[in-house]
């Protein structure tokens, strides 16, 4: 296959960006797109050009870190698949495909369609934990938990942070990343303790590293390569308004 | 030099409480005048680091990935072991501790992996606590499963994603100590060089790999846990960024390098489809419970596998080994496989893969029960392969999956340099020269949650360390190293790829250095790895500028570290002249082809100590004694 790229280059945070177009050669359906990539990096360096900056790592969809947005959507065009997990067959000889960092005003562009995401890190550590020490846990089976809990806990629990919900919001919320993270907790007993706390402060966080807010447009679900639903959205707020109400 | 291992006296049960009663300790109020650089963050280095914090040190913690919570660990599925016996099926931490020992083919150390199965309890119990979601019954005590042949049911586990749950309980662990300022996170760099200041580690060179500055950090003890070294053979099942790069380079700064050419193959993988191939597919050793392995009878028989009569395939586990077929251990299904595409019998378009046949399976249980067992697995193989595994059966082939050898360690997981700490699949301790499943997030977080915790305490109560700062001159000398190397790196400018290098490395590590090694293989590896690295130094391209994000820069360094280590690597696998675990050498098998040991003249720890780029690096041997448990010749017949 041969394939017209259109792809965005910005030499850095604070540089103006612009898409350049390129030709993608003798593109086998087997590859990935982030192999395809590769191949298009590996001419550029042979011509001593500087290769597209990209994020990757795991390259099986479990890490988080590939985030690109392909003819505008974040990981491309199939539901619950990372970018590096979609495949080239997924195109046609001749097709144009135009690739963009993720675009949010939380997450600066660092080059090309590598983004900073930090402002994750930062919600995490403002409360997204059970504040225990190692040493002192008591035994696994100490307190027992209903199999549907654990199992709908693992469900949100699957979150792998990285960011294509902000990416397909309008309002660049946060809200489905965070949220996945608050149901798990407080699902389970060990994260009871810390609920209301908890929760307050990942949402002052979110608004403090400049996320938008949610208007139930559903678009993250959509994009969301782990389809994690937005009912933790609704079980967010029940857990705001809860902790709102346990102030008072 | 002389290789002390410390172990503890007195009996096997009692060495670690005994130790942690006598080792020193730091005053709590002094802790925090002490730093500690962690570096890495997958469950090794982010359960150091949330626990160091946690004790009052002051920690300063590293990692490549753009977060701590994308360290590779996070892409482990299977699950953890642990010796809870909570099935009452006899399990013990004695029993975990003997599997272990045997399953490394006897070339571990016995007081590590004890301790190991000791603290294997803790783990679990601290991962509910953290609000890991392990999976459950329906009465609401923790699931098992069995794992890796084991025969008893101690593996713990969440989904397929046993690996990331337990990362991120570490993760948010770590997020926390970072909120309480006892830690500090440094993401996106890179460790470039370790720095020795009257013989102990004294800090480390990194590069910011947003800004490419060159950093300095000085600390009264480092830990590293930057994990494996898989990628030396380009392809993998590691994630993409793994490299070799901190563990080498303190190598070169005079920590000995153990067992290098104990890695370990995993029978099930995604066979390669083509050249751009950038990393390999686990497809989990689960499916083995219900599928068949076979090839056809015929060489070169290049027909449909539905097209083949039965009478003309060859089950070949099953012929073999007529006991456990096809869940004979990870390096016996491997090398059977590779025999069977030796002898032109492989399938598919390369030849290089075999079948994984579910027919029977189907027939027997109905689509409905294997897809409930192992309807994820399918739907990945038919994304990645684009067939429908229901229908037609799977292909395989085996990969490099994990490496039991890195930086010797004493009990106290310290390195041969003073202070240098080396923490999960980093050092080589615990797996001899064959990993159980389950095993490495086990020994991951046992070393970061239960281990350093006290050893490094009593590293830093008892010995003298004046204070430095970065305007020493042994940072300024190691940075100037660091930034000389990517001087010369840029200003080769030459026209061949980095990963075009690469994956000639790693063609000559799979052929001559992988399966089925010989002392031909390894001699020829051994004059073509260092023409290669010539090669490299005169016609890499590596364009860019060195004071902004530069992937290529970072990639090519990695492979250049390669192009050292693969040396390292072949020359104690020549040296090596028996077979062990995942270590296959042709000329020591028996005569119906099982891997051969020589406990007479092999029953040691190769570590190797770094003598300049391209020299005969020298040889110490720590002698292996086994009083536990005795060495036999495993046999799965
Ligand atoms: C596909 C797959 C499945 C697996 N499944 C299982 C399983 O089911 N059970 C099991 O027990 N084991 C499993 N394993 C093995 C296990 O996942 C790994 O051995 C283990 O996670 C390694 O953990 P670690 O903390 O030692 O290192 P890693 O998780 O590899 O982390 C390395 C860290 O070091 C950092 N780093 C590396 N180099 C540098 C540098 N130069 N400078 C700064 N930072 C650096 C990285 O950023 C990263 O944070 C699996 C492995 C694979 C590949
Ligand atoms: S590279 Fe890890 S999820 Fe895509």
């Amino acid at each position: 296959m041969r394939l017209n790229l259109k792809i965005w280059r910005q030499a850095g945070p604070n540089a103006a960006g612009r898409l350049v177009d390129y030709v993608a050669e003798n593109v086998s359906p087997d590859m990935s797109f982030l192999e395809m990539l590769d191949v298009v990096n590996e001419s550029l360096l042979r011509k001593g050009e500087e290769s597209i900056a990209f994020d990757s790592d795991c390259r099986e969809g479990i890490c988080g870190m590939c985030s690109l947005v392909v003819n505008g959507v974040p990981h491309g065009p199939d539901r619950g698949t990372t970018v590096c997990q979609l495949h080239m067959r997924r195109f046609k000889d001749g097709d144009t495909i135009t690739i963009e960092p993720w675009r949010a005003r939380a997450f600066p562009v660092v080059k090309d369609l590598v983004v900073d995401r930090s402002a994750f890190d930062r919600i995490i550590a403002a409360g997204g934990y059970v504040s225990i020490n190692c040493g002192g846990a008591p035994d696994g089976n100490a307190i027992p938990i209903p199999k549907d809990v654990a199992e709908a806990a693992m469900d949100s629990a699957q979150c792998i942070a990285c960011g294509a919900c902000v990416a397909a919001c309008k309002n660049a919320s946060a809200h489905l990343f965070m949220s996945a993270k608050i149901s798990q907790l407080a699902l389970l007993p060990q994260g009871d303790a810390e609920r209301e706390r908890r929760v307050v402060a990942m949402i002052e966080q979110a608004d403090a590293e400049g996320f938008g807010s949610c208007s139930n447009e559903a678009e993250c679900e959509a994009v969301c390569p782990k389809e994690i639903p937005i009912s933790n959205i609704a079980k967010m707020t029940r857990e705001y308004v809860r902790a709102v109400l346990a102030a008072k | 030099m002389t290789l002390d291992s410390k172990i503890p006296a007195g009996p096997i049960a009692e060495k670690w409480d005994r130790h942690k009663f006598e080792m020193k300790l730091v005053n709590p109020a002094n802790k925090r005048k002490f730093t500690i650089i962690v570096v890495g963050t997958g469950l090794a280095g982010a359960s150091a680091a949330a626990s160091l914090g946690e004790l009052g040190y002051n920690v300063l913690s590293f990692c490549i990935q753009d977060s701590p919570r994308r360290a590779h660990s996070i892409a482990a599925q299977g699950g953890i072991n642990a010796a809870k016996n909570y099935q009452n099926d006899g399990d013990s931490i004695y029993r975990l501790f003997y599997d272990t020992v045997k399953g490394g083919d006897y070339r571990s150390r016995e007081a590590n992996v004890y301790r190991l199965a000791q603290v294997s309890v803790d783990i679990i119990d601290q991962c509910v606590a953290q609000g890991v979601p392990f999976a459950r019954e329906y009465g609401g005590l923790l699931d098992n499963r069995s794992f890796g042949g084991a025969q008893v049911s101690r593996t713990f586990y969440a989904r397929g994603q046993t690996g990331q749950q337990l990362l991120l309980g570490a993760y948010q662990s770590l997020m926390r100590q970072v909120h309480e300022k006892s830690v500090r996170m440094f993401a996106r760099r890179e460790m470039l060089d370790l720095v020795l200041i009257d013989g102990n580690a004294r800090g480390i060179v990194v590069r910011n790999l947003v800004t490419g500055e060159i950093e300095k950090y000085a600390a009264d003890a480092v830990c590293l846990a930057t994990g494996g070294y898989g990628t030396v053979y380009y392809l993998s099942t590691n994630a993409v960024n793994s490299n070799v790069t901190a563990a080498w380079r303190a190598h070169k700064r005079g920590a000995l390098f153990a067992n290098p050419c104990f890695t370990q193959i995993h029978p099930t993988c995604i066979p390669v489809s083509g050249d751009h191939q950038s990393k390999l597919t686990l497809m989990s050793e689960s499916l083995r419970n219900d599928g068949r392995v076979w090839v056809p009878k015929q060489k070169g028989d290049r027909r449909s596998p539905e097209q083949i009569p039965e009478e003309e395939r060859d089950y070949y586990l099953e012929r073999k080994y007529p006991s456990f077929g096809n869940l004979v251990p990870r390096d016996v299904a491997s090398r059977n496989a590779k025999q069977a595409c030796d002898d032109g019998r492989g399938v598919g378009e390369s030849g290089l893969a075999v079948y994984l046949d579910f027919k029977d399976a189907i027939k027997r249980l109905g689509p409905e029960v294997i897809k409930e067992k192992y309807g994820n697995l399918f739907h990945m193989y038919q994304k990645i392969t684009d067939e429908n595994p229901y229908e037609v059966p799977m292909r395989i082939y085996p990969a490099i999956h994990y490496t039991m050898g890195g930086l010797w360690v004493d009990y106290n997981l310290m390195s041969t340099i003073p202070g240098l700490h080396v923490l999960g699949e980093a050092n080589f301790s615990d797996h001899g020269a064959n990993r159980l499943g389950a095993s490495a997030l086990m020994q991951g977080l046992a070393d970061g949650y239960f281990v350093i915790p006290y050893t490094i305490g009593h590293y830093l109560a008892s010995t003298p360390l004046p204070k430095v700062t970065t305007d020493h001159d042994a940072f300024k000398q190691a940075a100037d190293n660091v930034q000389q190397r990517i001087n010369t790196l840029l200003s080769v400018k030459g026209n061949r790829g980095i990963r075009e290098i690469h994956r000639e490395l790693g063609r000559i590590m799979w052929d001559d250095v992988g399966m089925a090694r010989t002392q031909e293989s390894l001699t020829r590896a051994l004059t073509e790895i260092p023409k290669l690295r010539e090669e490299f130094w005169h016609s890499v391209s590596v364009p860019g500028s060195p004071d902004n994000l530069n992937q290529s820069l970072e990639y090519a360094g990695r492979v250049a570290d390669y192009l050292e280590f693969a040396e390292l690597l072949a020359l104690d696998a020549l040296e090596r002249r028996e077979s062990c675990g995942g270590h296959f050498r042709e000329e020591s098998q028996t005569p119906d082809g099982e891997a051969l040991r020589d406990d007479e003249h092999y029953s040691y720890v190769a570590a190797w100590e770094f003598q300049g780029v391209g020299k005969r690096p020298e040889l110490h041997k720590e002698e292996l004694v086994f009083d536990e448990v005795h060495p036999t010749q495993r046999s799965y017949k």
